[in-house]
């Protein structure tokens, strides 16, 4: 069958800057490049580029450049590109549309239209170069009052606070498997957590052993495959995290292709190799609430009440309710993971269409827990999507404890989002096992990344704070008043418990 | 109601003069005194709002609740009345005394009930916790009805102008009181309305305040879980509530309450010894919701406490002195040295720090100091309204 789909890529090449060295050919897994050495000739098999600008960025003459493809079918409101070549593809093999990272539709970023506050006059905005600027988090179920005795006039806490985790930062790296992404990324972002002081997210895929020595900042998944879920395992993490939905991918459950199931990984999730490893959509355990609480009470039972646990679920209609139930089953951390959470694999339709932006859910799930009056009995994460700074400070003005970034986290590691992290073939060594491209990334400059991205951040959280009056993050924690919406209409504005800029 | 026009801003901003003093030994003194202190700071307000509190000034009942109501109309103060028969015995009600005074214009009906609860088979829920639900009740649901003082053996009178002509307005000089507050307002952006200037109280707690807090957003939200609505918008009023839960209904320490609105560092946490350490962290991840960020001063009081505290870097003035029958905070030194010789000492507390001046366990608020043991002989329109005195 011919194909009919035409490249989504050009790729151009100043023949007069190129020196037919080779790097690009050697640089690209979807084997774009090719060299004929006797003909000093480089050639561009265009329709297998996907875009990730390896090539570009490690061409040694910049010679290359890589655009858009100007070729379109007939202008057509409805027809795009998109749906014609995914048609195409359809038609050409008769499966299902896969795709890789977060939802890449335009539906609106509310974090794009709402803006901060900052102090003026009556209140002095702080420079935190000069002063005390605070931004120590901790996650974990608080009481509703302490409870405080006086011995020899002395005050002594009597209340025994529920397990918590400290975070130097806001900010902590999202669940990402090992198997989805290479081991080499696994040590970039546990060994910057290390660093950072704050934590990162083994994902479904188990822990690799090496990576023990990161336990203290280590948030070990349990989901519904229980890939790699063993007593140790349990026993390593700060904090276990039940998988319930991920943004990326609403209602169904992983998929880690059999050709990225080589020995390590295998034996890290315990399944044989070159299997494919399915993840149930749901847990087969829990069918419904109080089968939640059962298996929060046995993760706790089983690391002795001495480790927090948190339930992820996909920002979806009802979030708020769901939210709400998952409190009351004892969770101490409800992570909400939006519509533009990222995955490694996911079918298109499923990411591009289930679920809902993050940032409504956030209103949604703070404004129910405080109106039930539990918002203390548990800390609130939000994922799926943080691009920035601004981002964590609006997320946590609207109410968040703090945030999970995976995206961002892989994207200072050099991704650059060209969605094809279900192939296998990523050309920056995040999302692949094969020992060509893992080698490309070096977890010592992976974590130096990762530590000057997080950094980088909280010193601009740090600016903003002090430009608003606030020395302590606490104070921007659910602070809606530090949001104005711009361009949002009434019930938007009503659901982020918002006002209009200029109110 | 003006009241609306204000409700439009979450919350006002203010730069203010706050002034308090109590007798530990609980000898009284009428209002004339507070009166020329407000007068003396008068600069730092802008008359849009000025009052006070005074404790021990219905010592012929000081086991009723008295409520001062201000009402837009008497629809209002009908609808307010029987809300109150509910929930309480009127043993005594009336118009609040007042003088037509410069500098004061427009006020509301104002009028106070000396209340007696009912007992009631719901036990579920105290006596106070069922003033405060009253209180709230009013005042969010009657529309041109707010309380704005419902302790017992104390009131708050408050209302647009400068202080000092509020406090003649409210003939203040009738009234004798061991502990006083007083509070002159500079909001840049509101109008004036009565139930917005200063003191707040709820119960016998009564704060007066200069600042602004960032952190209202979240003061609020976090006591409005508690069951506290914050009708009035203003950074005070979440003050009061947030008084109200940790001392009188979680049952902490002044101290304790300190630490929560203005915390020491983590890092300085993290240096304390071991049982500290604990107590204070716990209290920064428990209330940190309450923490009060952003410049201010306040003083909150009691039928037995006054407390003086700044916000942890001390953005605001807050002196301190005591004399021998009174101990004074303040915005400034000048108004105490004005009103009492015997001020030996004055110092200015750390941010964070708080000063409390406590009523003697023995004292029992009746002697009546005479105003002579003050200094001020000159009549106050022979001074000035201006400056301090050098
Ligand atoms: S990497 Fe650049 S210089 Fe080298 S062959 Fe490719 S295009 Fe030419
Ligand atoms: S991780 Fe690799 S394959 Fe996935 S989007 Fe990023 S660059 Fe592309």
């Amino acid at each position: 069958m011919i194909s009919y789909l035409w490249p989504r890529f050009l790729v151009e090449r100043d023949l007069r800057r190129c020196i037919r060295c080779g790097v690009c050919t050697r640089q690209c897994a979807f084997e774009v490049h090719h060299l004929y050495e006797e003909e000093d000739w480089v050639y561009s098999d265009e329709s297998a580029c996907v875009g990730c600008l390896r090539c570009v960025t490690l061409c040694p003459t910049k010679a290359l450049v890589v655009r858009p493809n100007p070729t379109q079918p007939p202008p057509n409101a409805n027809w795009t590109t998109e749906y014609l070549q995914n048609i195409y593809k359809q038609a050409e093999t008769g499966g299902v549309l896969l795709t890789g990272m977060g939802c890449d539709k335009g539906y609106p970023v509310y974090w794009d239209r709402m803006v901060l506050d900052a102090s003026q006059v009556s209140n002095p905005s702080i420079d935190p170069l000069r002063e005390p600027m605070e931004l120590r988090t901790y996650l974990g179920a608080k009481p509703d009052s302490l409870e405080v005795e006086r011995v020899e006039g002395r005050p002594v806490l009597h209340t025994k606070l529920a397990p918590q985790l400290e975070l130097a930062v806001p900010i902590m790296f999202s669940a990402i498997s090992y198997g989805a992404i290479s081991y080499n990324a696994c040590e970039s972002l546990a060994r910057a957590a290390a660093e950072l002081g704050t934590f990162y997210n083994t994902g479904e895929g188990g822990l690799h052993r090496n990576l023990y020595r990161y336990g203290k900042n280590t948030i070990c998944q349990v989901a519904s495959g229980r890939f790699g879920v063993h007593a140790d395992y349990l026993e390593v993490a700060a904090a276990l995290e039940i998988k319930i939905g991920q943004g990326a991918k609403p209602g169904i459950g992983g998929h880690l292709p059999g050709e990225k199931v080589t020995g390590e990984i295998s034996r890290t999730r315990m399944i044989p190799r070159g299997t494919d490893a399915l993840s149930p959509a749901p847990h087969h355990d829990i069918y419904s609430i109080e089968d939640l609480a059962q298996l929060v009470y046995a993760l706790k039972e089983a690391t002795d009440w001495e480790k927090p646990v948190s339930v992820k679920i996909a920002a979806v209609h009802n979030s708020a309710a769901i939210a709400s139930g998952i409190v009351r089953a004892g969770a101490d951390i409800v992570v909400l993971d939006g519509i533009r959470g990222g995955t490694g694999a996911a079918p298109t339709m499923i990411r591009d269409n289930v679920g809902i932006p993050v940032e409504l859910a956030l209103a949604a799930v703070d404004d129910r827990l405080r109106r039930e009056g539990i918002r203390n009995r548990a800390s609130l994460v939000v994922a799926g999507g943080i691009r920035c700074s601004a981002d964590v400070v609006k997320a946590i003005a609207l109410g968040a404890d703090a945030v999970y970034i995976g995206t961002a986290a892989l994207v200072a590691l050099g991704c650059h989002v060209c969605q094809r992290c279900y192939t296998g073939k990523c050309n920056w060594g995040i999302a692949t096992q094969d020992p060509r491209l893992t080698r490309r990334l070096n977890p010592d400059v992976g974590a130096r990344r990762l530590v000057n991205l997080v950094r980088a951040w909280s010193h601009e959280i740090m600016e903003m704070l002090g430009g608003m009056g606030i020395n302590a993050i606490e104070s921007l924690r659910g602070n809606r008043l530090k949001l104005r919406g711009v361009g949002l209409n009434q019930e938007e504005l009503e659901i982020l418990g918002i006002r209009h800029a200029g109110r | 109601m003006l009241r609306e026009a204000v409700l439009r801003d979450e919350k006002d901003f203010s730069a203010c003069s706050i002034f308090g003093m109590m007798s530990p030994s609980g000898k009284r003194v009428n209002g004339e005194p507070i009166i020329r202190a407000m007068a003396n700071m008068r600069e730092r307000s802008n008359g849009l709002g000025g009052g006070f509190a005074a404790y021990g000034i219905y010592p012929q009942c000081p086991d009723l609740y008295c409520f001062h109501v201000m009402f837009d109309d008497h629809v209002a103060r009908k609808q307010t009345e029987e809300h109150l028969r509910r929930d309480f015995e009127v043993c005594d009600s009336g118009p609040i005394p007042t003088r037509p005074c410069d500098g004061v214009e427009n006020p509301p009906l104002l009028w106070r009930y000396f209340l007696l609860p009912r007992s009631t088979d719901d036990c579920d829920i105290g006596e106070e916790d069922r003033v405060v639900r009253v209180v709230m009740e009013i005042n969010v649901k009657v529309d041109g009805a707010f309380v704005f003082s419902s302790g017992k053996d104390m009131g708050v009178f408050k209302g647009v102008g400068f202080p000092e002509d509020i406090g003649r307005f409210f003939r203040l000089e009738e009234y004798e009181a061991y502990l006083w507050t007083g509070h002159g307002r500079f909001p840049t952006n509101t109008q004036g309305w009565w139930g917005g200037a200063h003191p707040f109280n709820i119960l016998d707690w009564s704060v007066v305040h200069n600042g602004e807090i960032s952190s209202y957003g979240i003061n609020r939200r976090f006591l409005e879980m508690y069951g506290y609505s914050c009708t009035l918008h203003t950074d005070t009023e979440v003050v009061a509530y947030a008084v109200d839960l940790l001392l009188r209904r979680q049952g902490l320490g002044v101290e304790e309450m300190a630490a929560v609105f203005a915390p020491p560092l983590w890092s300085e946490i993290d240096r304390m010894e071991e049982g500290k350490r604990k107590l204070h962290a716990a209290l920064r991840q428990v209330y940190g919701s309450l923490l009060l960020n952003g410049p201010f001063s306040v003083i909150i009081s009691n039928r037995r406490q006054m407390i003086g505290l700044t916000d942890r870097i001390r953005l605001r003035p807050l002196v301190v002195g005591s004399g021998r029958d009174f101990d004074y905070i303040s915005s400034e030194e000048a108004p105490m040295r004005l009103l009492d010789d015997t001020v030996s000492e004055t110092w200015i507390p750390w941010g964070g720090e708080a000063v409390v001046f406590e009523l003697k366990e023995e004292a029992v608020p009746e002697l009546t100091v005479p105003i002579e043991v003050f200094r001020s002989e000159v009549p106050l329109a022979a001074r000035g309204t201006g400056r301090a005195e050098g």
